[in-house]
């Protein structure tokens, strides 16, 4: 069975390597074939181990990856609950992109599509070695390895000078998150020596407070840049720069929640850091509403879906620092299967409109993309949290754990909850009701996407519908939790201390709440009418003009501090000294030249005055 | 002062004075004619050392041999005191002065050694009995090496002395 | 005779070609200069050979011939050394009709 293990993060990377050396030779169905086929391999064997519960509390050990004196980094895979539950949904989502990609992607040239699915499959590799990493060490390779692959997706495109930028932009935004990580990791390496999670969990006892607090802060750093919170989450919106497939597995269903895996790991560290749950808490909550204010007023399909998964994501960390680690975890699921179910929609649409993207140009396609809409609406649901739909379950743990943390951030909750419900209905109704509005040729071209694209989108709704019920509140069903059931081994269950009746209440008002929203949505999009222009809504459609800020605060001042020192350090300083030094031996070398005279007299002579001068020192001036 | 002793200062100041005529001299005939002067008092310190073998092979290949060899050439080229070439005075007086100071500072550097004698009309190690038995066992591949030398010596002195 | 004379005369010997090589301009007078040179270390080898007999007395009948055969393979890379650096200064006569070494400046290039 470790050999088995071993092969699900193996098989992609198998596939990456067929795929990006053979791009150029393999057929399109091949490369779909081998991209696919390694990663349903991943899928199935993850649900072998999930059948046949092969957990085991010490990692599989496979061989020595760092020794260095004392300090021993195995390269092992911790197989437990919480790792197979995101082994399932990566290869399981990630499975169903890849199908939809082979039709999505299928107008590519063969190599570049051949380069597509090799990322990809790099990118599942990494993720998988990510999540099964027994060690910071073995995370943070996966870490860096999804990073890099985030990198290279969103500028797959890299003709265009746009994408490319938005594709350093987050590869730059992740690298600050990571510097947090690193350094997280060598705290710990320097306080306990080793980075294991079994035995850094056990030691915890010799850690200060003050260790505790810099490395659970620290690792949210790292966390904040994967994830996409504030202050790193700017990058997110610009990665949509990527194929929408992309987009829907990297910066919707997996990668992003890497920082709330991590967390969640790390939860025995984060159990004693209360200053940093708080902090974690309200980050999460202020990404939330901030990024789902942003959302209100974007026109582009994918930029709202984008701020809504920066948004879902602040829910994660809202619960996270709530001490929701199961509710956390449960959100990552449910946003994992509606939110690609969302991103595929949108591509869907964006495939039929051939790459148009703005929803104002957009309208009345529920006709004609029949599939689509309705997938789409049940995703809109979903993410609105309208029961009995998946997001309504983990949405109403979050809030029930948020009501409990602080009464402030669970109203912030229900705001964006109801900003969720309306902005997601905005999209849908702009998009998908009223009349065309762009072009003769466009409607003309309208038509449902293939097979290859809706079946995915299919199988997602149903597990948009259905994927909440693993955790149906306990006052609803009794022994209902499933999934808190399941994960308790490695992720603490917090016992909800609300009476069963104050639980109901809270549901039904969050309900009513995204339902109101929704029809305030209708009333306000069914036709389509231009947006009117107020402060405040320039002010969420230019994103808080928090882009502007940063480069005014950071991208600035250090450009001149560049050209500052290009100018006085460099020019003046190391041009000079490095220019001085070769005017000096030039200098030097012009004045000694008469010693090379050509003369073997003068030669000898000389040989003789330093051999006169050797002996003086060797014998009468030593000592 | 026994004769040995006197032998030896009277070998000792015939070579340095011939050594001295030889770079004194301004014919180059006269100094090959004085340097094998010198090698035949080096000859007499053989002797006097006990060393027999090497004096005859130094009067045969050195005064013999080798310096017939200097001789032939400067008869070839014909040079006599006039086509002799001058360094400047300064630059003879920098050489002499160079010179002299490396001679003063060897002497001093190795004054205080151990003033070890040595083996005068003794011994029996410079028989050419003796000698031949050492080469021809522990230094027989270096005797037989130097025949190659010899053979690239002169392969290369025809080569270099062949006209274009 | 204590070796110190026999080392007293061997740098004597030395010094006198070192001189001669400084002051002379006749490549052939150099050459010999170096001949001096050579037959300088030779005595002293000799004379070292001598000593180092004496000292090991009966113990070993050979002790000191080594001494004596490095003088004999010096003899013979002179005697190579001579023929290869006559047929150069030729050479050099041929070319420039002189053996002024001052004339071989090339080296400078």
């Amino acid at each position: 069975m470790n050999n088995l293990i071993a092969l699900i993060p193996l098989l992609p990377f198998i596939g990456f390597l067929i795929n990006g050396l053979g791009r150029k030779a393999l057929s399109k169905g091949v490369v779909s074939i081998i991209g696919s086929g390694t990663v349903l391999a991943s899928f199935i064997i993850s649900v072998l181990i999930f059948v046949y519960h092969y957990y085991s509390a010490t990692p599989i050990r496979y061989f020595d990856f760092i020794h260095v004196g004392t300090l021993n980094i195995p390269f092992a895979f911790q197989v437990d609950q919480l790792s197979t539950l995101f082994l399932l949904i990566i290869t399981g989502v990630g499975f169903l992109i890849h199908v939809y990609s082979t039709s999505y992607m299928h107008e590519e040239k063969s190599e570049h599509f051949g380069r597509y699915f090799a990322f990809l499959n790099l990118f599942v590799f990494s993720m998988l070695l990510l999540v099964l990493g027994a060690n910071y060490i073995i995370m943070f390779i996966g870490w860096e390895g999804v990073g890099l692959c985030s990198y290279l997706l969103i500028g797959y495109w890299f003709k265009n000078i746009n994408y490319t930028k938005a594709a350093n932009k987050a590869f730059v935004m992740n690298r600050i998150g990571d510097l947090g990580f690193l350094l997280a990791v060598f705290w710990l390496i320097a306080r306990l020596g080793t980075v294991s999670y079994d035995e850094v969990f056990s030691n915890l006892g010799k850690l200060s407070h003050g260790d505790i607090l810099g490395i659970t802060l620290l690792l949210f750093v790292g966390a904040t840049g994967k994830s996409a919170q504030i202050p790193l989450y700017t990058w997110l919106p610009d990665a949509m720069a990527g194929p929408t497939p992309v987009s829907a597995l990297i910066h919707a269903a997996t990668m992003v929640t890497a920082g709330i895996y991590m967390i969640a790991r790390s939860n025995a560290l984060y159990a004693l850091a209360p200053v940093t749950n708080n902090i974690i808490a309200i980050i999460g909550a202020a990404t939330a509403l901030l990024a789902a204010t942003i959302a209100l007023r974007q026109n582009d399909i994918k930029k709202v879906l984008a701020y809504s998964t920066v948004s879902q994501l602040g829910y994660m960390f809202l619960a996270l620092g709530s001490g929701a680690y199961v509710a956390a975890v449960f959100h990552v699921m449910t946003h994992a299967f509606f939110k690609a179910l969302l991103f595929l929609g949108s591509g869907s649409v964006i495939h039929a409109m051939s790459g148009q993207q703005d929803i104002r140009y957009m309208g009345g396609l529920s006709k004609k993309l029949k599939v689509t809409y309705i997938t789409f609406l049940i995703g809109c649901l979903a993410i609105s949290g309208i029961p009995p739909f998946s997001g309504f379950f983990s949405k109403d743990a979050i809030l029930l754990s948020a009501y409990e943390h602080n009464k402030i951030l669970y109203i912030i909750g229900v705001i964006t909850a109801a900003l969720t419900a309306f902005y997601m209905f905005r999209l849908l109704f702009i998009t998908f009701n009223g009349k065309f509005r762009g072009t003769e040729e466009e409607a003309h071209h309208v038509h449902e996407s293939p097979a290859a694209m809706t079946l995915p989108l299919i199988i997602l709704a149903i597990l948009s519908v259905i994927g909440g019920f693993v955790g149906v509140p306990g006052v609803m069903m009794r022994g209902g939790e499933k999934l808190a059931d399941y994960l308790s081994p490695v992720v603490p269950v917090m016992e909800h201390q609300v009476a069963g009746s104050t639980e109901m209440i809270l549901m039904v008002i969050t309900t009513v709440i995204a339902i109101a929203a929704i029809a305030i949505a209708w009333m306000r999009y069914k036709t389509y009418k231009e947006e009117s222009v107020s402060p405040v809504s320039t002010f969420f459609s230019n994103k808080w003009y928090v882009d502007e800020l940063y480069d005014t605060i950071i991208v600035k001042p250090i450009q001149k501090l560049g050209a500052i020192a290009n100018t006085y350090f460099e020019r003046l300083g190391i041009d000079a000294l490095v220019n001085g030094v070769g005017k000096m031996v030039n200098y030097g070398s012009r004045q000694m030249r008469w010693l090379q005279s050509g003369q073997v007299g003068s030669y000898v002579l000389l040989m003789v005055v330093s051999m006169v001068v050797f002996f003086v020192l060797e014998f009468f001036l030593k000592r | 002062m026994s004769i040995t002793q006197l032998l030896f200062w009277m070998l000792s100041i015939m070579t340095l004075f011939s050594a001295i005529m030889v770079i004194a001299s301004k014919n180059p005939v006269y100094s090959v004619l004085w340097l094998i002067v010198t090698f035949f008092t080096i000859s007499g310190h053989y002797i006097l050392l006990n060393a027999q073998f090497l004096a005859v092979v130094n009067i045969i290949v050195y005064a013999g041999a080798i310096m017939v060899l200097f001789l032939f050439v400067i008869m070839l080229m014909n040079l006599n005191k006039d086509t002799e070439p001058q360094k400047s005075k300064w630059l003879k007086l920098a050489g002499a002065v160079a010179g002299g100071c490396l001679l003063l500072v060897l002497i001093a550097a190795l004054r205080n050694t151990e003033a070890n004698p040595t083996e005068l009309m003794h011994g029996d190690i410079g028989l050419i009995q003796n000698l031949g038995k050492v080469l021809f066992n522990q230094y027989v591949v270096p005797f037989e090496i130097s025949s190659v030398l010899f053979l690239s010596a002169m392969v290369g002195a025809v080569v270099i002395g062949k006209k274009e | 005779m204590p070796i110190n004379y026999y080392i007293y005369l061997s740098i004597a010997l030395f010094i006198i070609g070192i001189i001669g090589v400084l002051t002379r301009r006749n490549a052939i007078i150099i050459f010999m200069c170096i001949e001096l040179m050579l037959n300088a270390v030779n005595l002293l080898l000799v004379a070292f050979s001598k000593m180092h007999h004496l000292l090991a007395g009966a113990d070993n009948a050979f002790a000191g011939s080594d001494a004596q055969l490095f003088v004999f393979f010096i003899m013979v890379v002179a005697a190579a050394e001579v023929s290869v650096g006559l047929a150069i200064i030729v050479m050099m006569y041929r070319n420039t009709h002189s053996v002024d070494v001052n004339f071989l400046n090339r080296l400078k290039h």
